[in-house]
Parts: C-alpha cells; structure tokens; sequence
C-alpha cells in the first residue's frame, strides 16, 4: 500500500510553483543546489515518517528514466 | 622515559622452549592489546590455564583508543579493575560542532541517571592497558594461572584435528606450541588471520588522518569539539578531545594521497596546532601519528580451534570509538563459553554461537562508523552538498542536529537473533529483552551489575521472587550429567553444573530496577547469562521451561518445554 500522497494537495499550485521560481531567482547554480538541499532535509524532518519519505524518493528516482 | 617506551614484561626464556616436544596449553590468547589482555585476565578469573603471547613488551605506543564506553567499564567491573580504570579516566558529557569559521551549536549528552558506570570516559589506550597489566600481575600474585611472554612472536599457525600447532619466535630463536584452543587478539595486521588464509573483506577508505597528542597548560574546557572545514584545515576536519593528566587528543583530515613523513614532522604540525588552539595557547607535542584505515571484517570470527577476536576479527573507522570498545565485547561473549567448553559442560557448538552473536555485532559498528565516515568525508560533490545542508541548517534548526554525524556513541549490540536466546514474552521493558546486557540500576547502596556474578544466575524480581523461594537452586533446574570429559591438559574434573544462584529482589523498594525490569509487571524472572546478557525472561516462575532456556542459552539441547 502507498502512503505518498500523489493525488494533487497544494492549493493554488501556480502559486507555489512562482514561489519555488522566486526563490531560485539571480542565483548562482552553487547557491541554488545548496537552498534545495536545505529544503529537501526541512521537509523531509517536516514528514518524519521513514515510508513515505522512501517512496518519495523511489518516485522521485523513477520519474527521470 | 614514557610508559608506552618502558619495557613492562620482557623476554623471558620459557621451559616449553626446552621442551623435546610442544608443550599444550588449553588456551594460548596472540596478541596483549586491551581485547587479549582482557580475554586472558577472564580466563585466569575462572581458572582456565593461559598463556598471552606478545611480540613486543610494553603497551601501545601512543594515546590510540582514548574513548571506552560504559558496557566495557561494566567488562571491567567484572573483571575487578572497573573502578581503578574509571578512576584514571576523564568523564565528560558537553562538546562543540564547529562549521568552517563559526560555532553552529553545543550539546551536552546528559548520560541516564542510575547508572553506576559513566556513559563513557576518556583514557589512553595505553593507561588502560597498564592498568589491565596491574590486574593481570595481581592475578599472577594469587596464584592464578596466567603466564604473558614477551618479545614472543606468532609467525606460524598450523590448525591440528583437536588443537592448533603454533610457531614462537624468540630473540632466543623459535620454538613451537600446542594450544586446545587460540584466540587470536593480533589486531589489524593480525598474522594469526594471515596464516590461515583468511580474506579481510571491506571497504578501504583513502583519507588519512594525522593524530597528535598535546600537552596543553591552558584551560580548556572537558568538551568535545568538533571542526567541519575549519579555516585551519581547510576542506578537512579536525577533532579536539581531552584525555586525562593534561593532555588533549588532536585529528586532522588530511585528504587523500599526502606525504605522511613529510606531515608528521612537527614543523609542519605545529603551525596548524598553533592556528587551531590560538597564539596564546603553550602546548608540547606528545606523540603524533599518520594514519589511514578500513572498514571490514572476516567472514567467520571462529575456524575450528581459533578464535578471532578485535581488530584481528574486524576493523572500523575510528569515529565512534567502536574499535577498542567492540575488541573487549567480544572477548566477554567468548570467555565463558570458552570455559564451559573446556570444562566439558558445554558442547564445543557453544562456540558457534560467538560467531553468531559477534559477526552481527561487528556488521552493527562498521555500519555505524562508515556512515560517520560518509558525513565527515563526504565521497561525491551530492554527498558534500547535503553534509553542508545538515550543517548550516543545524545552526539555528534543531530539527538537523540529530543528523550532524562526527561519531556515534558506542553502544552495546543486542543479540536479537542469537541461538541461545528464548523468546520474548508479552509485558516486560523492551531494554531488557533477550539478547540485551543487563541494564545497571542503583540498588540502595550498592549496583545491580555488582550483585551479578560471571555464571548463569536468576534474577527473580516481584511476584517471581516469592515463587521461587529465594536464594538456592530452583526445583527442576539442576542439569543432566556431562556428556562428555573435560579437557586433560586442563586436569579439571567433570563437575556438575553448579546450581543457579537466584537474586531475589521484592518489588517496590528500587524504583529504577522496577521501572527498567518490570515496567508495570507485579513479577518477572531473567536468566542472566555469565556475560551478564539475558538469556531469557518470563513474567512467571516454570521450573521445566527456565531449565529449558539454560539448556538452550548452554547450547546443551535446544529441546523447547
């Protein structure tokens, strides 16, 4: 059974998509990498629970193949 | 001259070297490090004859292990030299991570209360060693049979049908010797390992470290800090740890492919040191050292009559202070069952069970040492990203402080799948379940772990207490006849299995022994092993199946009741 929730959750998608934009504007790619990563560990502690996080990351892994 | 330069047990000539054939010994222990010292101090405490080889004759050179942890104290404990050694160590708690040129955060472990032992100290390898060397000579002086040859060296192992051929070289020239059983505490370079064969499989990490103890007169506090790319070591690490009588122990990362020669001398060293500790800091140079290092292990920790044990069995990376600390465990599992073999009580199968029990244990430390490893030295450009993530969010997001990893504390493995183990029951505290050491609680004035002793023993606590009638031997628990002889060299009767001595304790009188015994049960029963590990537990008194789970944590018939 999957715990990753995949069916859309963020209210006003395109609001956050700029957000996420913004938040990359006028920096350097070192800079950017370091933000996502921060953000990728803020996250991650924010779910907490070790399933979800596993299949975020096999999902994450597979949707680039 | 430094103790680690004096010479504490030289060569002496040993009668088995005129002897027209090799002489047999029950066990002959290679190697006089912490894990042989200690394998050969248990052995001579019960009796059991030994010989300890070593190709030197002094302790090790240089601070190495500084850091023991509080299961190996409790080791000591039992061995009579815990409290000595405790004495001589430095207890600290607080320490400092440090992110290229800032301070992210403090912390301060705050060990559990009601624990005789500390949750580690800090001490020089070769303190702890001379100080298991006193132990050792005190034995000696009591008639205990235990013999340590120096400037004796292993080159050649020759496994027999019931015993192992050893070759002994000697400045006086070789001789040979026959032991029932070797353990082999030869350490990271162990020839014993070389000698049968045996392939040391794992993963070769390319840093060096340099390491350097200094003598410090300024007042530093007793904490433990920790550098992430400091200004003074760029790209690497650096460790600041104090060690008793004033001295401080120094790593630094030095990368791949340096010049270690060139790197240890003090011209170069001192500028560093002198970047790291301030201008203003007087320090002196001890002793310094270059070095690199592996995870891995061998397959099997027992070959027939050898068993390997330490650093000879396995190897970690130094964070974490897995080396020295899992050496003196694994001598503790072994010991008793040695004894048992010998002593014909136990079947030699018992002695699977150290390979069962151990081989996990050490596959627990490599893994937690190579992912210290893997946040102090990050491998790819990924790796480094999301180790400086951790550590810039770690400065002011306590959320990232648990994954900031520069060594895990050392802690002792439980042996949830050994074969000597019974199943757990339904009811009773998770840290004390089978396969656990017993946890320390303060019984008035005095330590459960002190009250204890190194065979098997009940602990009948609450309701159990009353139903097995306090001390003596329970009904039904008394085991059959010896199957087989004790060893002749040994020259021990076949005893009977002496009965199980029961610790009887009421419940309601030692909150802590309750709390981490019974949580809310009215009684519990635990069969304590002679490594002080529970072999089982039942929240009611059964004659046939406490016996039952002797016989299995025995290896004697793994019949269940």
């Amino acid at each position: 059974m999957t715990r990753l929730r995949t069916e859309p959750n963020i209210s006003d998608g395109d609001g956050f998509y700029q957000e996420l934009l913004e938040l990359h504007q006028g920096r350097a790619k070192e800079e950017s990498d370091a933000i996502n990563a921060r953000l990728i560990l803020l996250l991650a502690n924010h779910i907490g629970d070790r399933e979800v996080l596993r299949e975020a990351m096999r999902a994450a892994a597979d949707a680039g193949l | 001259m430094r103790i680690f330069e004096t010479p504490l047990y030289p060569y002496e000539r040993s009668p088995d070297q005129d002897a027209p054939n090799p002489a047999c010994h029950p066990v002959v222990v290679v190697g006089a490090g912490p894990a042989g010292l200690v394998a050969a101090i248990d052995l001579a405490r019960r009796d059991i004859p030994v010989v300890l080889l070593d190709e030197n004759d002094r302790v090790s050179y240089g601070s190495r292990a500084i850091c023991f942890a509080k299961r190996a104290l409790e080791i000591l404990d039992r061995l009579g030299c815990g409290d000595e050694i405790t004495g001589h160590g430095v207890t600290w708690s607080r320490g400092k991570v440090f992110f290229r040129d800032r301070r992210i955060y403090g912390f301060d472990l705050l060990a559990e209360e009601g624990h005789r032992r500390p949750a580690f100290i800090n001490l020089q390898q070769y303190r702890l060693e001379e100080l298991l060397l006193r132990r050792l000579r005190d034995l000696q002086s009591e008639g205990r049979p235990v013999e340590l040859r120096g400037g004796s060296q292993v080159t050649k192992v020759e496994p027999a049908t019931d015993s192992v051929l050893l070759t002994v070289e000697t400045p006086e020239g070789p001789y040979r010797l026959e032991a029932e059983w070797v353990v082999a505490c030869d350490g990271a370079g162990s020839t014993v390992r070389r000698e049968l064969g045996l392939e040391f499989a794992g993963r070769v990490f390319e840093d060096n470290f340099l390491i350097a103890d200094v003598t410090m007169k300024a007042d530093f506090p007793t904490e433990r800090w920790f550098w992430f790319d400091p200004p003074f070591n760029r790209g690497q690490s650096a460790l600041l740890h104090r060690q008793p009588e004033g001295l401080w122990r120094i790593d630094l990362q030095l990368g791949p492919g340096v010049d270690r020669e060139e790197e240890q001398r003090p011209e170069n060293v001192v500028p560093r040191l002198r970047q790291m500790l301030g201008d203003d800091v007087e320090f002196e140079l001890e002793w310094i050292s270059v070095y690199t290092f592996q995870c891995a292990r061998i397959d099997r920790f027992r070959h027939g009559r050898v068993l390997f044990a330490g650093d000879a069995a396995h190897q970690v990376s130094p964070f974490g202070a897995r080396g020295a600390n899992s050496g003196l465990q694994d001598v503790d599992n072994l010991v008793w069952k040695l004894e048992r073999v010998l002593r014909g009580r136990s079947p030699d199968s018992l002695l699977d069970s150290y390979d069962a029990e151990r081989v996990p244990a050490a596959d627990e430390n490599i893994l937690n040492s190579t992912r210290s490893t893997d946040f102090i030295t990050p491998k790819s450009e990924t790796s480094r990203l999301f180790r400086d993530a951790v550590l810039n969010l770690a400065e002011t997001q306590p959320m990232a402080r648990p994954l900031v990893n520069s060594g895990r504390l050392s802690l002792p493995h439980v042996y949830l799948d050994s074969p000597l183990q019974s199943p757990d029951v339904d009811g009773l505290p998770a840290r004390t379940r089978p396969g656990s050491p017993a946890v320390d609680a303060p019984l008035g004035d005095g330590w459960l772990l002190a009250r204890l002793g190194d065979r098997f023993q009940l602990l009948a606590l609450g309701s159990c207490a009353a139903e097995t009638g306090y001390a003596g031997v329970p009904a039904g628990i008394r085991r059959k006849a010896p199957a087989s002889g004790s060893s002749a060299a040994l020259g021990i009767d076949v005893a009977d299995e002496p009965g199980l001595e029961v610790i009887s304790l009421p419940a309601g009188r030692h909150p802590l022994l309750d709390e981490r015994y019974l949580g809310g049960a009215p009684g519990a029963l635990y069969l304590l092993r002679p490594d002080q590990h529970v072999a089982a537990r039942f929240t009611d008194y059964d004659p046939e199946r406490t016996a039952a789970a002797l016989r299995r944590a025995s290896a004697q018939e793994t019949d269940d009741p």
